[in-house]
């Protein structure tokens, strides 16, 4: 079977002060055209080590990423990432931050007018059109999170690929931010992988949710497929039975890898 | 190495100096601010006030300091060592000195004010050319570990080296007093330039790398959206050490190669035994070395996207 994008046995071994070191073992993966999948699993799993081959920032050391049956090995916009921190460039304003992906990607395809109202549509997109001519370090890093995701939408990737992208934000604007980010995701269609270690997120937004075993040599132990009907509503989910088994059985499996890998625990 | 142009950085003063930032900071207004919304009428006044106050502050402050300098100053005069001039004395022939400081009577006797324009002249010379070398030999410092290995000994080696030392080889190569004094000044600017510069080409944080590695930026890209930027704060940080440390060099070549310049200057009336043109001159170059500064600061104000 070969899906949209294709994770193939793939593994990685770093090479490190004491040895190699195996990261990431046999990650096998299909994701169809349009799905949101997560990856959780503990701190140091390798989770991120997942999305960077993916996004071509890392390249595996056995197997490998198709996309649309071609080799991944490189960086490239069709795979956008949403960083961890954003990574905004600091000495450009957040309209010039996004419009620099733009003229990056349409410089051929698109006109200068174009590639203006392309880049304030996706600051649009986000609800942060208003702050286009601040830098990032005046507005609040909820803001800055989503300057980041209209970034990466700017490139109209076939897969958006987000780290943890919500990762240091406060709950109520982290809320905000998975609102918006079903809203795009239903308005596009984008295909999406997203790193999280918050088990209420991933249910909350995944078609599907990957869950990683511990490292050294991690690998996907269990995917569970959420089948809540689109659009969800969080707050009517609280008392859903199936969130709250999808919720429980990751919960069960998180669990579960912390009792039988921590070595502490012997 | 990284460690150590980072320690280097770190040790000269990529963080503003506190005396400087409060004079652009943290005026009285804003101390005040808070008052503003209570009570218009009130809070005007005790605005000015408080702006008064902190401006009397800080002039008394170094006033007394000068008193308590001169003072000593005339002490050493009237009880230490009678050649050192007196201070009322000094401030005579200072008059006497700026009231004509562009005379020009041959080139052995020429004002104050061309001495001190042919010392600038030489170091910024000295300054453009070191930049103009060792942003981009910085840049390769940083970004070629193979670079880095191949030079980073021969720096060490050479960076501890008193500019002056390498006088004798300007002369030498150059058969002139000027170009061998821009030489030392060019000497003097590159360590600083370099080891800042590949210090921040070092400090750039991997994301940003990896923003131009998704976006596929090429080479010529990333140098000019990414590393350049992204460095400049480090590469300013380098050229206003340099400068100020090349117009301490200059004086002390410039008494080497005579000729003319400040440094020139000062050791000529050190022969004539007019020690009063000395400590003039010591005032002076202290001033424009004070200008210098500021005006980098300035530039670093500019270009620092962290302000």
């Amino acid at each position: 079977m070969s899906g949209f994008l294709s994770l193939d046995r793939m593994g990685i071994v770093f090479e490190t002060r004491n040895g190699p070191y195996r990261a990431l073992q046999d990650v096998d993966l299909r994701i169809a055209q349009g799905e949101f999948v997560t990856v959780i699993g503990h701190s140091g799993c390798g989770k991120s080590t997942v999305l960077n081959i993916v996004a071509g920032l890392l390249r595996a050391t056995e197997g490998g990423v198709l996309l649309e049956n071609r080799e991944v090995n490189s960086p490239g916009p069709e795979r956008a990432v949403v960083f961890q921190n954003h990574s905004l460039l600091p000495w450009l304003t957040v309209y010039d931050n996004v419009r620099l992906a733009v003229d990056k990607v349409f410089r051929k395809t698109k006109s200068k007018i174009e590639r203006d109202e392309w880049t304030r549509h996706n600051l649009r997109l986000v609800q942060m059109n208003n702050a286009a001519d601040k830098r990032p370090s005046e507005i609040s890093g909820g803001m800055k999170q989503r300057v980041g995701i209209a970034r990466a939408l700017a490139m109209e990737p076939k897969v958006l690929l987000m780290d943890e992208p919500f990762g240091a934000l406060d709950a109520l604007t982290r809320a905000h931010l998975q609102d918006a980010l079903m809203t795009i995701h239903a308005d596009l269609g984008n295909t999406v992988i997203m790193i999280t270690h918050d088990v209420d997120e991933a249910v909350l937004l995944s078609d599907r949710i990957v869950m990683m075993t511990n490292g050294p040599a991690a690998t996907v132990g269990k995917v569970l497929s959420v089948s809540l009907a689109r659009p969800r509503k969080r707050l009517s989910l609280a008392d859903d039975t199936e969130y709250n088994r999808c919720r429980a059985d990751v919960m069960k499996f998180l669990y579960r890898q912390t009792e039988t890998d921590d070595p502490r625990a012997a | 190495m990284s460690q150590n142009a980072a320690k280097f950085v770190k040790d000269t003063g990529v963080q503003k100096r506190p005396g400087l930032s409060d004079t652009a900071g943290r005026t009285p207004a804003s101390a005040a601010k808070p008052i503003v919304s209570a009570n218009v009428q009130v809070s005007d006044s005790g605005k000015s006030r408080a702006r008064a106050r902190e401006w009397a502050w800080r002039l008394f402050l170094p006033a007394i300091t000068f008193l308590i300098v001169i003072a000593i100053w005339s002490f050493i005069h009237s009880d230490i060592a009678k050649d050192v001039p007196s201070p009322l004395a000094t401030w005579k022939h200072a008059i006497d000195v700026f009231s004509h400081p562009f005379y020009n009577a041959g080139p052995n006797d020429m004002g104050i004010g061309w001495q001190l324009l042919y010392s600038l002249g030489r170091v910024l010379s000295g300054f453009g050319l070191a930049v103009v070398v060792g942003i981009p030999v910085g840049f390769l410092m940083g970004m070629s570990e193979t670079f880095e290995r191949a030079w980073q000994p021969l720096v060490q080696i050479l960076r501890p080296v008193s500019p002056l030392a390498w006088l004798p080889i300007g002369l030498l190569l150059f058969k002139a007093v000027d170009p061998s004094a821009i030489f030392v000044i060019f000497i003097t600017c590159i360590w600083p330039t370099v080891m800042n510069t590949a210090a921040g080409v070092k400090a750039i944080p991997k994301d940003y790398l990896n923003v131009s590695r998704v976006l596929q930026l090429s080479k010529w890209e990333t140098t000019r959206r990414i590393l350049l930027p992204a460095t400049l704060p480090y590469i300013v940080t380098g050229m206003r050490l340099s400068l100020g440390i090349a117009w301490m060099v200059i004086v002390a070549a410039e008494m080497l190669t005579g000729g003319i310049g400040i440094g020139f200057y000062v050791w000529d009336e050190w022969n004539n035994l007019n020690v009063k043109s000395i400590i003039v001159a010591i005032v002076l170059i202290g001033l424009v070395g004070m200008l210098l500064e500021a005006g980098m600061m300035l530039v670093q104000k500019r270009l620092d996207y962290r302000t």
